[in-house]
């Protein structure tokens, strides 16, 4: 049997790629799309380097198959600046120095923008809670909890 | 190796027959949040993963005779979304909601939970004190049993080969009932626990305990219905007496390991502290009800 052909949307954008039945959408992303912003950390579910949006829903891409996607809508953190113009929450991550090297970054934001969407207010504890599937092995949280916190109020005015 | 091969059927009736004509491995996918895991450090390289989010409602929660049926392929974060099933039966919501982080709750399932068959499985000891059924479907039909007769021992069940769990039934709460599980892990969040404990009861109008169910997790090979444990309270308005028997009752049923979460003697005492626990926020909820 040949590899599974997959017709997908990421970001907005139809894509397709080629897979085998134990590829995870991670490496499908990654290594077949060629869209590397999604990070591996553990490849087990447990760091949250690897979050995506599956039709709207925050998963770890590493727990999810590449032939799952098959019609739905996948979003990676290549769709969250609007070109050149960054998006509220990495414009915060930068300026509260929020990372250092950067692998559980993209992750962090994906993962922040889909509490931001569901709750526009959320309390400190919301948000360490929220983002508690997402390590951070060099910043430490303060620094990406403050920053999430500024984005929510700057967003809600 | 022969090719992993990936099925997503669109009935009951023919996930079924892929799963019981597979002559090699054959495993169910839901939310895979256990199985890809697994795959990933090759403990499970199955021949055959039969897809079951396509199937009519595998997704779905509904009403039914008063209670709730929970489709296999809920997910967590699904359960929580729904109002009226987190109000009916609060305790098998927080317990399932325990389980993993925000992202792993976009996927995991109660149902995988249970067919998972670990020893820990926080959403078990809540479904076991909710008295929940499994229906399962299979080569020769279709089949209802009591969640606590799916895992036998860790990581193995009672289906046979070409069946599965369908769905799961919460049914319907009598007036004044409540539940509430709790866990002992020795940090705030995504752990695994050390000791869980579900309880699950009715009270009458002056307040005393008219039925109660209470299971807990991780104290033993399977999660365990301790109905000494029951007993103790059954007929008490939870008195500091009727709760010290409760614990001991707890703490007497335990048959744990020693391991890298806790001892034995630790989990055998903590079992008491949160039925004890458990039982006081179980009585809160139902006299709001």
């Amino acid at each position: 049997m040949s590899r599974h052909h997959i017709s997908t949307t990421i970001n907005g954008d139809s894509a397709e790629f080629l897979c085998d039945t134990d590829e995870s959408l991670l490496d499908c992303i990654r290594n077949e799309l060629h869209m590397t912003g999604t990070k591996e950390g553990c490849g087990t579910g447990d760091c949250g380097a690897c979050s995506v949006l599956l039709d709207g829903r925050l998963v770890c891409s590493c727990l999810v198959l590449g032939v799952e996607a098959a019609g739905k809508k996948i979003d990676t953190i290549e769709g969250m600046a609007q070109g050149d113009k960054l998006h509220p929450l990495q414009r915060n991550f930068l300026e509260h120095a929020a990372l250092q090297c950067g692998i559980c970054t993209p992750g962090f934001l994906i993962a922040a923008r889909a509490l931001l969407e569901k709750n526009p207010n959320p309390t400190e504890t919301e948000v360490r809670f929220w983002l508690a599937g997402n390590l951070c092995r060099c910043t430490g949280y303060d620094k990406i909890v403050r920053a999430v916190m500024a984005t929510a109020a700057e967003l809600r005015g | 190796m022969d090719e992993m091969r990936y099925e997503t059927p669109t009935s009951v009736n023919a996930a079924v027959k892929l799963l019981a004509g597979e002559k090699g491995l054959a495993k169910v996918l839901a939310g895979g949040t256990d199985l890809l895991v697994q795959m990933r450090g090759e403990t499970v390289v199955p021949n055959l993963i039969v897809d079951i989010k396509k199937i009519a409602d595998m997704k779905a929660i509904k009403k039914e005779k008063g209670g709730f049926r929970v489709g296999a392929a809920v997910s967590g974060a699904e359960l929580g979304e729904h109002p009226e099933l987190s109000k009916m039966w609060p305790g098998v919501v927080e317990a399932t909601e325990l389980i993993g982080s925000t992202q792993v709750q976009g996927r995991a399932t109660m149902t995988g939970n249970l067919c998972n068959a670990s020893p820990g499985a926080d959403s078990v000891p809540a479904l076991i004190a909710a008295g929940a059924l499994a229906a399962i479907a299979g080569p020769n039909g279709k089949r209802e049993v009591p969640v606590e007769q799916i895992p036998v021992s860790p990581g193995k069940t009672s289906l046979a080969k070409g069946e599965f769990v369908t769905s799961l039934f919460l049914p319907k709460r009598p007036k004044k009932s409540g539940d509430a599980y709790l866990r002992f892990i020795p940090r705030t969040e995504m752990d695994i626990a050390v000791v869980g404990c579900g309880i699950s009861l009715t009270l009458d109008k002056a307040g005393t305990v008219l039925a109660a169910r209470v299971a807990l997790g991780a104290v033993a090979p399977t999660a365990l219905l301790v109905d000494a444990a029951a007993n103790a309270i059954i007929g008490t308005k939870l008195e500091d007496a009727a709760l010290d028997a409760l614990a001991a009752a707890c703490s007497a049923a335990c048959r744990p390991i020693d391991d890298k979460r806790g001892t034995k003697e630790f989990r055998i005492q903590i079992a008491g502290v949160l039925a004890r626990r458990v039982a006081l926020i179980a009585r809160a909820r139902a006299l709001k009800k």
